[in-house]
């Protein structure tokens, strides 16, 4: 019936399982290229007047690791997560729409490819005009090359696979829940994935606009971001960060969904205030929409709305302040086990806080005209996502290791990768707060040893590099577990919620009878689970067939997106013909879901 | 985490800083700042501190029986809501306060400078005085100065740290920053928004001089070129500067009208040149002219094959140009 | 229908979401319409060059396949095949006279010397409109395909949900066009 193994069963999955483990290899793979490009740019700045990199090479090197880190890595990382565990946890046997959750992954490989391929080409002509790619810089007369192209093409194909799967998200959390699973016993983690699952399909179109202003203007001759007509630059900025605000929520909610989960688990306590921790992320999903312009205090919008997006901005540290009290106040009276998911959960209430406050340093505007575009910001971005979305993700990895791969990954390297990691980012990141009120901008591929700031970069890259062996160390703890990983259970660690009740890892139809659920701990109330009547008839729980023709469809976006990077229409119509018909066939196929 | 703060307090000078203000603009940006870090140490010190402590008391002990479930507590939840909310507004009124301060019109005897972006180089124009120059920026201290800053082609930003906060050059806006400085010096800054290949380079000076010592520079800065004594290698070094078409891209006023590159009538009385990047001697000039692309990746000045004597003869002139 | 927590089809949820996306997509072409809107630096400007007449009859086109559209949902939920088609069909043709209508209008528009590149007004008209165009053009061949379903009798009370679905998206298209309308030929 369905292949299960082999390669033709993995291109053709609509398992939400395989998904999510195919979402993870690839993130995983896109985040370790992107930490090598920084590693080249630490390296480039280390010394002032170092010849590491060229000037353009460093460009591509900044904008290609902001854009694989934010599209290609972070995001993807979440979404393994949020295909993995999220109809485990509202005890589902899959997505509302298993293919097109396969069409998601497969639209982000071959989009993150695709922009990827500018390295490969002659005199690599990677994007770099930086990762939020301010117009006039981008346009024709100033970019000639096809680095913006690839870039403009690549974001808008990433973002179809970004859409689809928000709104399968969103339609599974609130359709296919449990019995009993009432949206306030939903776990934190399933709560933040719908909230984000909200930002993406309102926020992506934006992008989705300006991108497509971006391409005619480049290819079509207008004058959508040049002055020259009567076009305004500025429009580009508007645009970009009314998407690119409730990007960074988009990027930071998961991981705090994450460490609702860890913590509680870890304590031995429920989350505290969880009915509040539920409302402040959904708040800071709305209020997340009116902040936007704090990333422009210095194109000199005028007194008025500078100080507007100050307050909003203020505001919205207040609800993520609580998230923090509330963390904490479920670990106060806990019995604490330190694992190496718990440590990380606790970096990043450690971390984030810095970048929180680093934060509220921005949301002042005239305290921001120093800070912005210096390595101050840098600074401050690193803390939120580093310190606190990658040190979440991580978290979630230890955490949900077991129940993925049915073993546990080790718990002395665990701890040494965290010890390196937290070690190695506090080096790399908190100088950057000293170098940038020293006067380093950002995204310079050199610096004047005058300005005093050497010591200080070359301590950064330390820290760097030490990153770079923390993750090595982890990768060693991944390959040692393959084989030699402890054997877990179904419930290594005492957890609360739905995913812990069935084996580790779980079978295709992941729950041999779909619980009825009575809290928001269903875990820890065990009786209410033996309303399994013994003997009942299990039935044959349906598995999704898989498909071929999400990877089909997917393909024919690529090819598509070819044609104006090889100026030929006849490539246009065979991507769209290739799309057409791999919708179609997969509109008309039996399948059962 | 010290080790950093250590290092930055040993060292420098740090001529780039924003913590070192010497002007009414970066004074309010800095006095502000310093207020809100202090809000920042006091959360962070109770966050972490309280965090260290939780860790170290609640630490799992063997045999313990397992933590009462507290599931909330709604006095807490309005105190930690609340407390966080006050710090907020003692931060956001002078926040506001100073948005509009320092953003307010500038007095009307100010001295008006535009500032006119280039990829990778500063046009300044001193329209009272009518004076054209480039890269360096000569201020009074004491006295009001209106800088109208915008670009010739894509985004750049304004930023002398020690003079105040940055600003964008956008095409088809003109901005403003006013200042006052309130110290004689000179003052480092570059740009500082992605604005190309050269970006790093795009670096600018502000010489902030006593009222005379500015009248002086201004007087200096007006008129023809210097003229050279015929025969002499700076009059080989104009001719040169005809023959290799320098006089199609720079102004030296009574010789050449070209406005692509910097205007060069005064160039010899800067202290740098290529913008910032290099040193204005005999030297680093030969080493610019050689070659500006090696120097500055992508400049748009091109490398010639100058002879020898032509780029010796050519560095004469030019340093001649005071 | 199999079931779900909120007693809505999974289908007509993800496609409500699917709505509310495809409005901040076209909210945020209508604003770049609007910000640019007085600040073209050469005509051909608005009023030289848009006829209302005519566009209003497109309008009143759009919005009677949007009954056809009615019309033909109820014709499948209460399993006439035969009606089913012929509204399917006619909401189909009268899509087709609106795109008809708009590529018209459009080669009028270049042949008056309004093109993408000639000024904002070209740029942000067009983007808009077209991107307006290419949505009603999927809705055709949408409502082609269903027609084409129930020629072979493949379409009856069980599947009616599909029709349902095709025509919230037909609809909302419509409602699109009536604000484009409004904003930019109406409101100069």
């Amino acid at each position: 019936m369905t292949a299960t193994k082999g390669l033709r069963s993995w291109l053709t999955t609509t398992d939400h399982k395989r998904i999510g483990l195919l979402y993870f290899w690839t993130a995983f793979a896109f985040f370790l290229i992107g930490g090598v490009e920084a590693l080249i740019i630490r390296a480039q700045l280390a010394r002032p007047g170092n010849t590491v990199v060229s000037a353009e090479t460093f460009n591509q090197l900044f904008t290609m690791h902001g854009t694989t880190m934010v599209f290609l890595a972070l995001m993807p990382l979440s979404a393994a997560f949020f295909n993995y565990i999220v109809p485990l946890q509202i005890g589902a046997r899959d997505v509302a729409f298993p293919r097109l959750n396969a069409f998601s992954y497969w639209v982000f490989l071959l989009g993150g490819l695709f922009l990827n391929a500018s390295w490969l080409l002659p005199n690599h002509p990677a994007p770099d005009a930086g990762w939020f790619g301010y117009a006039n810089l981008t346009s024709r007369e100033f970019s000639p090359g096809p680095n913006i192209d690839f870039w403009l093409l690549g974001l808008q194909i990433l973002g179809v696979a970004s859409l689809a799967a928000g709104f399968n998200f969103i339609v599974t959390i609130l359709n296919l829940r449990a019995p009993g699973m009432k949206m306030m016993r939903l776990p934190v983690f399933s709560w933040m994935t719908l909230v984000t699952s909200f930002l993406i399909i309102t926020a992506f179109p934006v992008i989705t606009v300006a991108l497509v202003l971006l391409m005619f203007d480049r290819f079509f001759g207008t004058h959508f971001y040049l002055p020259s007509a009567g076009g305004d630059p500025v429009l580009w900025q508007h645009l970009f960060w009314i998407f690119g605000h409730p990007e960074v929520y988009i990027l930071i909610l998961p991981a705090m969904g994450i460490i609702s989960e860890v913590l509680p688990t870890f304590a031995r306590k429920p989350l505290f205030g969880y009915t509040v921790v539920v409302y402040s992320g959904v708040l800071i999903g709305f209020m997340g929409w009116g902040v936007w312009s704090h990333h422009m205090f210095s194109v000199g919008l005028g007194p008025i709305a500078d100080s507007v997006f100050s307050a909003t901005t203020m505001l919205i540290a207040v609800p993520t302040g609580v998230k923090i009290f509330n963390w904490l106040a479920t670990l106060w009276g806990g019995q604490i086990r330190a694992t190496s998911a718990l440590h990380f959960a606790v970096g990043f209430i450690a971390l984030f806080t810095i970048g929180g406050l680093s934060g509220v340093m921005h949301a002042s505007p005239p305290a921001d005209l120093q800070q912005t575009d210096t390595y101050f910001v840098v600074a401050h971005i690193h803390y939120v996502l580093f310190g606190g979305t990658v040190f979440g993700l991580f978290a979630g990895m230890y955490y949900w290791w077991p129940k993925m791969t049915g073993r546990l990954l080790g718990e002395g390297l665990g701890k040494l990768h965290f010890w390196l990691m937290f070690v190695g980012m506090n080096l790399a990141f908190f100088p950057m707060h000293f170098i940038g009120l020293l006067g380093m901008p950002r995204r310079i591929y050199t610096y004047a040893p005058e300005l005093g700031v050497a010591k200080l970069n070359l301590v950064s890259t330390v820290g760097a590099f030490l990153i770079g062996v923390s993750i090595t160390v982890f990768l060693v703890n991944v390959w040692r577990t393959r084989t030699r990983g402890k054997v877990a259970g179904n419930d290594p660690w005492g957890g609360a919620t739905l995913e812990w009740t069935i084996p580790s890892p779980p079978p295709p139809h992941n729950f041999d009878v779909i619980p009825t659920v009575a809290s928001r701990l269903p875990r820890w109330s065990m009786t209410q689970l033996k309303a399994i009547p013994e003997g009942a008839e299990l039935g044959t729980p349906h598995a999704p067939a898989g498909s071929w023709w999400p990877l089909v469809a997917a393909a024919g976006l690529p090819v598509l997106a070819l044609a104006p990077l090889t100026h030929t229409l006849w490539v246009a119509f065979l991507g769209a013909a290739i799309l057409i018909v791999g919708i179609y066939r997969w509109a008309f196929e039996p399948f059962e879901a | 985490m010290l080790l950093p703060l250590v290092l930055a307090g040993c060292g420098g000078p740090f001529p780039q800083s924003a913590l070192h203000p010497e002007s009414d603009y970066a004074r309010a940006l800095d006095g502000l700042f310093r207020g809100i870090f202090w809000w920042a140490v006091l959360v962070f010190v109770v966050v972490e501190s309280l965090l260290l402590f939780i860790l170290l008391r609640y630490r799992q002990r063997a045999g313990a029986a397992t933590p009462k479930p507290t599931h909330g507590h709604t006095v807490l939840e309005i105190a930690w809501t609340i407390a966080p909310a006050l710090i907020l507004v003692f931060i956001a009124v002078p926040t506001m306060r100073t948005i509009f301060t320092t953003q307010a019109p500038p007095a009307a005897n100010a001295l008006r400078i535009d500032v006119i972006g280039h990829q990778w180089w500063w046009e300044y124009r001193y329209p009272d005085a009518g004076i054209v120059t480039a890269n360096e920026l000569h201020v009074p201290v004491g006295k009001p100065v209106a800088l109208e800053i915008t670009t010739a082609d894509v985004i750049h930003s304004f930023w002398a740290p020690g003079l105040g906060g940055k600003r964008d050059l956008i095409p088809g806006h003109v901005n403003r920053i006013t200042f006052t400085a309130e110290s004689v010096g000179t003052f480092l800054g570059q740009c500082a928004e992605f604005c190309g290949a050269s970006h790093a380079n795009m670096r600018l000076r502000v010489e902030v001089e006593s009222d005379s010592a500015f009248r002086a520079w201004l007087a200096g800065q007006g008129g023809m070129g210097r003229l050279a004594a015929k025969g002499s290698v700076e009059d080989r070094g104009r001719d040169a500067f005809r023959r290799y078409g320098c006089i199609a891209c720079h102004t030296v006023t009574g010789v050449s009208a070209g406005t692509i590159g910097p205007n060069l009538t005064h160039v010899g009385s800067r202290t740098t040149i290529a913008a910032g990047v290099l040193a204005n001697t005999a030297e680093d000039l030969a080493r610019w002219i050689g070659d500006p692309p090696g120097v500055k990746p992508g400049a748009k000045m091109p490398k010639l094959p100058v002879a020898p004597a032509d780029l010796s003869a050519l560095v004469a002139y030019v340093q001649s140009l005071k | 229908m199999e079931r779900t927590s909120l007693g809505l089809d999974n289908r007509k949820m993800a496609f409500w979401a699917f709505i509310g996306s495809e409005c901040l997509l076209f909210a945020s072409l209508i604003s770049t319409y609007l910000i640019y809107k007085g600040r073209s630096v050469v005509g051909p400007y608005p009023h030289d060059i848009l006829n209302i007449p005519f566009t209003s009859i497109s309008t009143f086109d759009l919005l009677m396949s949007s009954l056809m559209m009615v019309l033909a949902l109820a014709a499948v939920q209460r399993g006439d095949l035969r009606w089913a088609k012929v509204w399917l069909f006619l909401t189909a043709l009268l899509g087709t006279f609106f795109l008809a209508g708009q590529v018209y209008e459009f080669t009028s528009f270049v042949h008056e010397g309004l093109t993408l590149q000639r000024n904002l007004f070209g740029a942000t008209f067009f983007v808009l409109t077209g991107t307006h165009g290419a949505h009603v053009t999927v809705g055709v061949m949408w409502l082609l395909t269903l027609w084409w379903r129930a020629l072979r009798g493949k379409l009856g009370t069980g599947n009616a949900l599909t029709v349902e679905i095709c025509g919230l998206y037909w609809h909302f298209v419509d409602v699109v066009w009536i604000v484009i309308f409004t904003v930019v030929y109406l409101i100069q």
